[in-house]
């Protein structure tokens, strides 16, 4: 009887200790949320600071001794061109990687492809960032005649390779999760392997795919020192590959650090920071919606 | 098919966390100043806190060696991340010494003043030549600040090399790759003032790197470049440019004499300020730094000592005596 009251306590405690882990995840999320836009909105409503200016300005200005301006269009422009460029490149590749993973290699090959590709998600973003500033650069400079060769395309090289390993795992979950009927079907009408992943798989799968790449465009978005190293942290709109550009984030990592608590320079880069969640937040809750429209149809 | 998704969701979670956390680890670093000012260890009895400017700490830490075996009991511990930080450091007392590549503003001081209830002390502890680099394949050997401020300056309209008369191999396209400092750098705002003029801004598109050394590594690397940084970072690959004052007047190297004689002209001295009243042992630590032995080692890591007879003002100053 008494060891038996002792399990319904024991259980109902794991359980809230579970129930707390869960709920923790929520808290965090808003929490930051919550400490980004505290930080940042203060000099949204103060009048010092123009969210036009702020889009549509590349002039950025922010200690500048004579006429302060807070332009983050070089900053945008920036962020856009590396992370489409590594999409452009890393889609591909991935999505590619992930059909020969799922559909067309032996069992051996696939978990040695499969462990090599998820060490490769393993190397510290500043590796990379080291391996763009000093490999990469003499290579593009050789390569392309560039007169830099920390560039767009730099940047966007690292950033592909930085997103492959999640689109190739989740590109690969995704196929898996497409029925054998569909793969037995296909071949016993008398396609062949490859007809059988473009007219059938792909499109069983493609809510999936779609979920990896918007992912990997998250982590491309996101991503801070690499990009700081490897695209030489340059202010202007590119207008070619060979361009070096600057990102929303790298200006973060590289001008917080010293600014004066609370001062103006300060919020404006909090402002970027809500700039920056609220794009992975859409990216990350298109990816969710894409992934429910799977789940809704089956 | 449900059971994957659901794979695919908690997938889905995991950068949105990571950049959360990434955020708020960046953020909290930015904050988390409030570690101990002084500590004791076990050999030594005094710890001194020496923080700020990235040029300075590659000298600050050979007077730190130096002084252990100078004086065992003081253990002086340095760090870097630049004058601001330096600055932040004293403000809310983590820090003994601040290494300053420029001097305090009065904005600084007053907020040290109300921290501390007393100014800051200025010590100049030696010189820094700020050398204009250029790739060792570049012809030019010459160049005046008015140039260098149409280089760098925002209106300014040197934009490629040929602009200059300059054809270098390796460049073909002749675009001048122009290598600058974060905006919080000291060096940053020391070459603002002394080149682009008060109130001037730098142009759009210069490469803002992070470090002394990366400026010079970089432009090793790059024939396109032209970059500015502390004579001491010098490296194979590069040459530091003569500089004139005006057109037509002579152009001197950033060495160690011309810097002495005032003839360089980019030129600066190097502060560290302590508190109004200093930790035991932190005047005397500083008086060891000016002394013969101290700026022996200014010396010899590329820097330029004090010396009481060129006309350059030495030791110790009150902050209230800036010009």
């Amino acid at each position: 009887m008494r060891r038996r009251r002792w399990e319904l306590i024991s259980e109902s405690l794991v359980e809230w200790l579970i129930r707390l882990c869960g709920v923790s995840a929520i808290v965090f999320v808003f929490g930051i949320f919550y400490f980004v836009f505290r930080e940042g909105v203060g000099l949204l409503w103060s009048g010092r600071f123009s969210v036009v200016q702020f889009l549509t300005s590349i002039e950025w200005y922010p200690t500048s001794q004579s006429h302060v301006r807070y332009g983050a269009l070089g900053l945008i422009a920036g962020t856009l061109s590396v992370t489409l460029l590594a999409m452009a490149v890393a889609i591909p590749f991935g999505v590619g990687a992930a059909i020969y993973v799922s559909e067309f290699c032996g069992p051996r090959a696939k978990e040695t492809l499969k462990i090599i590709i998820e060490l490769l998600a393993a190397i510290p973003s500043v590796v990379w960032g080291f391996i763009g500033l000093t490999v990469m650069n003499s290579l593009i400079i050789k390569l392309f005649n560039a007169p830099i060769g920390l560039n767009v395309l730099n940047g966007g090289v690292i950033l592909a390779l930085m997103s492959v390993p999640i689109i190739v795992s989740i590109g690969e979950d995704a196929l898996k999760a497409v029925p054998d009927s569909y793969r037995e079907t296909a071949l016993a009408l008398g396609a062949t392997r490859w007809q059988m992943v473009r007219r059938v798989l792909l499109p069983a799968a493609r809510n999936g795919l779609l979920a990896a790449a918007l992912l990997g465009v998250g982590r491309a978005v996101g991503e801070t020192m690499a990009v700081l190293m490897a695209t030489g942290h340059s202010i202007r709109i590119p207008t070619s590959l060979l361009e070096p550009v600057r990102t929303l984030t790298a200006t973060i990592a590289a001008e917080l650090g010293e600014t004066a608590v609370g001062s103006d320079h300060y919020q404006v880069l909090f402002i970027i920071g809500i700039l920056l969640f609220s794009i992975t937040f859409f990216v990350n809750l298109s990816a969710d919606l894409i992934v429910r429209g799977i789940r809704g149809k089956a | 098919m449900r059971k994957i998704s659901a794979s695919i969701r908690r997938r889905g979670a995991a950068p949105l966390l990571a950049a959360s956390i990434a955020l708020s680890v960046l953020i909290a670093g930015g904050c988390d100043r409030e570690s101990e000012s002084s500590r004791t260890n076990g050999r030594a009895r005094l710890v001194i806190q020496n923080i700020g400017s990235d040029t300075m700490v590659n000298l600050a830490q050979a007077w730190a060696e130096e002084y252990a075996t100078v004086e065992p009991a003081v253990s002086v511990e340095v760090s870097g991340g630049g004058t601001g930080t330096g600055v932040a450091a004293l403000i809310n007392g983590t820090a003994d010494i601040a290494n300053c590549s420029r001097q305090m503003d009065a904005g600084e001081i007053a907020k040290v003043s109300a921290a501390d209830g007393q100014k800051p002390k200025q010590n100049i502890v030696g010189y820094d030549a700020l050398a204009i680099f250029a790739h060792k394949d570049n012809p030019l050997e010459d160049i005046t600040i008015e140039r260098l401020a149409a280089i760098y300056g925002e209106k300014g309209q040197i934009r490629s090399w040929a602009d200059l008369g300059v054809q270098i191999p390796g460049c073909r396209s002749g675009e001048m790759i122009l290598v600058s400092r974060q905006s919080n750098s000291g060096t940053y705002h020391y070459f603002r003032e002394a080149i682009l003029g008060k109130g001037v801004d730098f142009k759009l598109g210069t490469l803002d790197l992070h470090g002394s050394k990366d400026v010079v590594e970089l432009v090793s690397r790059t024939p396109c470049a032209i970059g500015y940084s502390g004579m001491g970072y010098a490296m194979p690959g590069v040459k530091m440019l003569r500089v004139a004052r005006k057109p037509g007047e002579t152009a001197f190297a950033p060495n160690v004499e011309n810097t002495q004689t005032g003839a360089y002209p980019i030129a600066r001295p190097l502060y560290m300020y302590t508190h109004g009243v200093p930790k035991d042992g932190v005047n005397k630590y500083l008086n060891w730094i000016q002394s013969e032995a101290g700026q022996a080692i200014v010396r010899a890591t590329g820097y330029v000592p004090i010396i009481k007879d060129a006309g350059l003002r030495v030791a110790v100053e009150e902050g209230a005596k800036r010009p």
